[in-house]
């Protein structure tokens, strides 16, 4: 349903260019979860906001159920890293869920029940009148959650989502977004930079080069679901994958030794 | 805790007794001479024995009219203005070299000019004041807006809202700190140019009432004047603190004060 062809971002003209991103292709089917991750830098960010409509790539293009990625589509919800910049801070919790919902077509009761519904899920319905800045940062990101499953997306695209809070809520806010993607069915794009997390919440895990950027491998997780912190993480195969990304990922980090290294360089490796 | 409040409250008085007590000794002392500055309390009595009259209430009202309508008229004018300009950087470029040259302008210099063509009209002292006071607001309302997270700016449009609707939900509300501080700024200035025209225009209010106490040498009533414009500054001050304060709940400046 989401395909990605070609893309490449290039920052400035000429030899001071910045190739962000080379050329980035993979799809993603209904239903599914995919996980990107890549090596810091690679342009993660960028990737995200071309296939959010946020950004114009300068090569290749974006295709959501066959049409082309121009602007913000109405079936594609954002999550951003960044919470405490993401919610308003002079909303409460009720109103910044309410954001996407003003301009579209629906009663007041269907707002009000999206809402709920929504704020229901991420266990919230008790602070719905709070303000984001009186709730933790784990709280705050669920908010942002909410926000967009109340925007009733097909695809939802998740930025880094929980790179700010700590370990333990890391974990929680993992196993509520797999929750909520059983509950709602939707299709989950996840860019992460933690190996451990692609590799325990997706379907298939899309591996980047360091930039200039391209798809280095693409990893299948047939890992059971439902998954569980604990049981899931003492599996081989996920200790295998994991092992298997990690790999994949170091060798993009190490320093460029010999050609093999190079990516796209020409030379076969 | 409660150590300290009583401490706090106890500066705030003793500073105020302390300021009063020094002003009626170099007074009754001779320091100053009393016909120069006349003494504390003579000049308190003789601001009570003026809040007994008509005139005394009316001049302040009117002083009070100046200021409110220079100010709301400065803020029509310089938080829309201010949002073109610190939303579009075409409108930025374009009017960067007429604001940079007005804005320096004191605002007194335009006395004589108010003179000869709106002459000694209210219009003309709403017209100074609100000079004065679009400035300052005009310049925080750019720079508020200008300041709008990016983050949150993507986040809308990602969700699909539209520029407009961004613009009242998203760019307005963060630049309102920012157009606060221009309001108490403008706020100050206002007041000032309202009694300046007063002063020097005669246009009637308290200023006026200075400049004729001044001409018959009554200095009892001008210092008594200058006090009530004094209270009529603190009287602002507080109304629009505690409106800040209800407009910034949210903001961290102000969440100490609400939680």
């Amino acid at each position: 349903m989401l395909e990605t062809k070609g893309i490449a971002k290039i920052y400035g003209t000429g030899p001071k260019a910045t190739h962000a991103l080379e050329d980035v292709s993979f799809t993603v089917t209904d239903g599914e979860f995919v996980c990107v991750v890549g090596p810091s830098g690679c342009g993660k960010t960028t990737l995200l906001k071309c296939i959010a409509g946020l950004m114009r790539p300068t090569r290749g293009e974006v295709l959501l159920r066959g049409k082309r990625v121009v602007e913000p589509p109405e079936e594609l919800a954002l999550v951003f890293q960044d919470y405490s910049r993401s919610l308003m801070p002079w909303s409460t919790v009720r109103n910044n869920v309410l954001l996407p919902l003003r301009h579209k077509r629906l009663s007041t009761a269907e707002r009000k029940a999206l809402v709920a519904e929504s704020l229901g899920s991420v266990g919230l319905t008790r602070f719905i009148d709070h303000y984001p800045w009186q709730l933790s940062g784990g709280m705050q990101q669920r908010v942002a959650i909410a926000r967009a499953l109340a925007y009733q997306p097909a695809i939802l695209l998740m930025d880094e989502p929980f790179a700010s809070v700590d370990a333990q809520t890391r974990g929680d806010l993992e196993d509520l977004v797999l929750r909520v993607r059983e509950q709602y069915g939707i299709t989950i794009l996840f860019v992460t930079h933690d190996i451990d997390e692609s590799v325990y919440l997706a379907d298939r895990v899309v591996v980047l080069t360091h930039s200039p950027t391209t798809v280095k491998e693409i990893v299948g997780v047939s890992l059971p679901r439902p998954r569980d912190q604990i049981a899931t993480k003492e599996l081989a195969d996920f200790i295998n994958l994991r092992g298997h990304v990690y790999r994949l990922i170091r060798r993009e980090l190490t320093p460029v030794t010999s050609v093999d290294a190079v990516p796209n360089s020409g030379t076969p490796v | 805790m409660r150590l300290r409040r009583i401490t706090d409250v106890l500066i705030f008085v003793l500073s105020i007794v302390a300021a009063l007590a020094f002003w009626e000794a170099i007074s009754r002392t001779g320091v100053i001479s009393e016909k120069d500055l006349p003494a504390m309390s003579t000049t308190f009595s003789e601001l009570w024995d003026l809040m007994q009259t008509g005139t005394f209430w009316h001049a302040l009202l009117q002083t009070a009219r100046g200021w409110a309508l220079g100010l709301g008229v400065a803020a029509a004018l310089a938080i829309p203005i201010g949002i073109v300009l610190g939303s579009s950087d075409f409108a930025a470029r374009a009017f960067r070299v007429p604001i940079e040259f007005l804005r320096p302008i004191p605002s007194a210099a335009l006395i004589p000019v108010l003179f000869l063509t709106l002459g000694t009209t209210l219009q003309s002292e709403i017209f100074l004041a609100a000079f004065g006071a679009f400035w300052p607001l005009l310049i925080q309302t750019i720079y508020g807006v200008r300041d709008v997270d990016p983050v949150a700016l993507d986040t809308a449009r990602s969700f699909g809202v539209s520029t407009f609707e961004g613009l009242y939900r998203i760019k307005l509300p963060s630049a309102v700190p920012y157009i606060a501080t221009g309001m108490r700024i403008s706020s100050g200035v206002a007041l000032i140019l309202a009694f300046t025209a007063e002063l020097f225009m005669g246009n009637p209010g308290l200023g006026q009432k200075v400049n004729v106490a001044q001409a018959f040498g009554l200095e009892n009533q001008l210092y008594a004047y200058a006090l009530a414009t004094g209270f009529l500054g603190l009287a602002i001050h507080v109304v629009s603190t505690a409106a800040e304060r209800r407009a910034l709940r949210w903001h961290p400046s102000q969440r100490a004060v609400t939680a």
